[in-house]
């Protein structure tokens, strides 16, 4: 009984984490910028590409994924710079734009790195519960998750960019006439949110096979946070992701991996009948 | 601040046709009219928020017609938009922390003084803007352009939607402001008590363009103010 409780709980901690994770970064362009980032599973790729690449180059893991994260980081600055800022309030052009470069990523990775790529075995042991055995990687993870949680909130409520960020998407004119330079701001906030998709990437890297189309594994569980979630960080795409995890583990335990994703998308599409702008923006209704 | 021949509009739809007017160091001038003449465009456009199609717009003599919002903002202008604007889902405390962007190099914030000013922002500090009343949102508006220590002030329309006692409030501050900062003010207004209690000299606007200067004799004959209002 407490073995499968454990079990259960495991599962959901792992979920939580994969939603978490792989979210954040596109919870973060979309939320503070309006922009929909449908390259988003390219840099959690390059995330996963770099990290292993450093690992392999003899780096230890931990700094490996930190290069991970910082390539992407730097990537989507400069694709901000080039493409994304030009199309600033054209959010249909935006969403062509970064299935563009989405369908570039993939295919130029395919094309120079080859089909797949050697990956590093996933690090630390397991430890076991009873019958069942566990990976500890994982239990690092949802840590991990947890922890980025806080350290995005402080980053957004306690540094000068955070506080400049949330002023630049709550009033935009008003930000710019108080002398807030709204490009820097969106430059440095799309490149936190590809750093948030490479360090998703290098994180899993070790778990998965590396392919250039690894993003789509990650693409369903982000968007379907996020649209649960709304626009808000905090407010939304934390609560999703628990949600979310309890209903994708509880299904994947009683009925198997294919329902977990079913529930996954009912969930979904009830949330958007009943709360179009997703929790978060149920959660402030009328505090505009 | 000089403005030659400034125009400027939204798209394709002219709405200021060519304004003429001059603002001295530590003057507090209002430019009256009545609703849609274009006021609040000519606050945006002094603010670089609409762009100028002709005209120029000179401070400190020199000409910032084609600089962008946020360097103008960094030239020591603080705007106080019609509306006020607040970022509604920030604390009162982050709202002002925001008008720190516009403090000069080396130069820092002074909020003792401005809390002096405005005392309900400090017992308010750590609360949403958007949940405050509209006098408290005004207040706000104008001590966040005050963290940034600015030469001149744009404020539009403040009595819009606040309490009689509270324009009298506000009208006072902005006084003690220049008197002791020499703040230079450059507002916007319908209502002829703020006009009255705060103005030193006036523009009328009309249909985009100046019509007449009112200076401080015409401006103690309410009933003269009055007509240039209904125009
Ligand atoms: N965002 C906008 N887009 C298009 N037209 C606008 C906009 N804002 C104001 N206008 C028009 O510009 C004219 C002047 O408006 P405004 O400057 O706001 O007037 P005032 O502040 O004097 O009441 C009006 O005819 C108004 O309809
Ligand atoms: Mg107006």
């Amino acid at each position: 009984m407490l073995e499968g409780l454990f079990a259960f709980l495991f599962q959901f901690g792992d979920a939580f984490a994969f939603l978490v994770l792989s979210a954040s970064g596109l919870a973060i362009i979309f939320g503070m910028m309006g922009v929909i980032n449908l390259a988003h599973g390219e840099f959690i790729m390059c995330g996963a590409y770099v990290t292993v690449t450093a690992a392999q180059a003899g780096l230890p893991l931990p700094l490996a994924i930190a290069c991970g994260s910082l390539a992407a980081g730097i990537i989507g600055i400069i694709l901000e710079r080039a493409i994304i800022n030009r199309l600033f309030n054209r959010p249909l052009d935006t969403i062509v734009a970064t299935w563009g470069i989405s369908l570039i990523a993939t295919q130029g990775t395919l094309i120079l790195l080859g089909s797949t790529m050697p990956g590093v075995g996933t690090p630390l042991g397991s430890f076991s519960v009873g019958d069942y055995s566990f990976s500890e990687y994982r239990v690092v993870l949802m840590a991990i998750a947890v922890l980025l949680m806080g350290g995005l909130y402080l980053l957004f409520h306690r540094t000068r960019y955070g506080i400049l960020a949330r002023a630049t998407i709550q009033v935009p004119h008003m930000a710019s006439a108080l002398g807030v330079n709204t490009k820097v701001v969106h430059s440095l906030t799309f490149g936190l949110g590809a750093a948030m998709a490479g360090l998703a990437g290098g994180l899993y890297a070790p778990t998965m096979t590396l392919v250039p189309t690894m993003g789509t594994a990650f693409i369903v569980e982000s968007f379907v946070t996020v649209v649960v979630g709304g626009a808000d960080v905090f407010l939304g795409t934390a609560p999703a992701a628990l949600i979310l995890a309890f209903i994708k583990s509880g299904m994947t335990g009683l009925y198997g991996q294919l329902f977990g994703l079913i529930g996954l998308l009912l969930t979904v599409i009830v949330v958007i009948r009943i709360m179009p702008r997703g929790l978060s923006g149920w959660l402030l209704r009328g505090r505009e | 601040m000089q403005i030659q021949g400034l125009r400027s509009g939204y798209g394709g739809k002219p709405v200021l046709q060519g304004i003429d007017l001059e603002v001295g160091k530590g003057e507090i001038v209002a430019v009256i009219g009545r609703n849609g003449v274009g006021k609040s465009t000519l606050m945006r456009a002094l603010m670089g928020l609409l762009p100028a199609t002709a005209g120029q717009i000179l401070i400190d003599d020199k000409d910032v017609t084609q600089v962008s919002p946020h360097k103008r903002a960094r030239m020591g202008i603080g705007y106080i938009p019609q509306g006020r604007d607040v970022f509604p889902r920030m604390t009162v405390a982050e709202n002002l922390a925001v008008g720190e962007t516009l403090l000069k190099p080396g130069t820092s914030p002074d909020y003792d003084r401005i809390y002096q000013y405005f005392p309900v922002l400090k017992e308010r500090a750590s609360q949403r803007a958007g949940t405050l009343s509209g006098g408290q949102q005004q207040q706000l508006a104008i001590a966040r352009v005050l963290v940034g220590r600015p030469n001149i002030i744009l404020l539009d329309e403040p009595s819009e939607g606040i309490q009689p006692n509270i324009v009298q409030d506000i009208a006072r501050n902005v006084r003690d402001l220049n008197r002791e900062l020499g703040l230079t003010v450059l507002f916007v207004e319908q209502n002829l008590d703020m006009i009255m209690l705060l103005a030193q000299h006036c523009f009328v606007i009309d249909k985009g363009q100046i019509v007449a200067r009112l200076s401080a004799e015409d401006l103690n004959d309410p009933d003269a103010v009055r007509r240039y209002l209904a125009l």
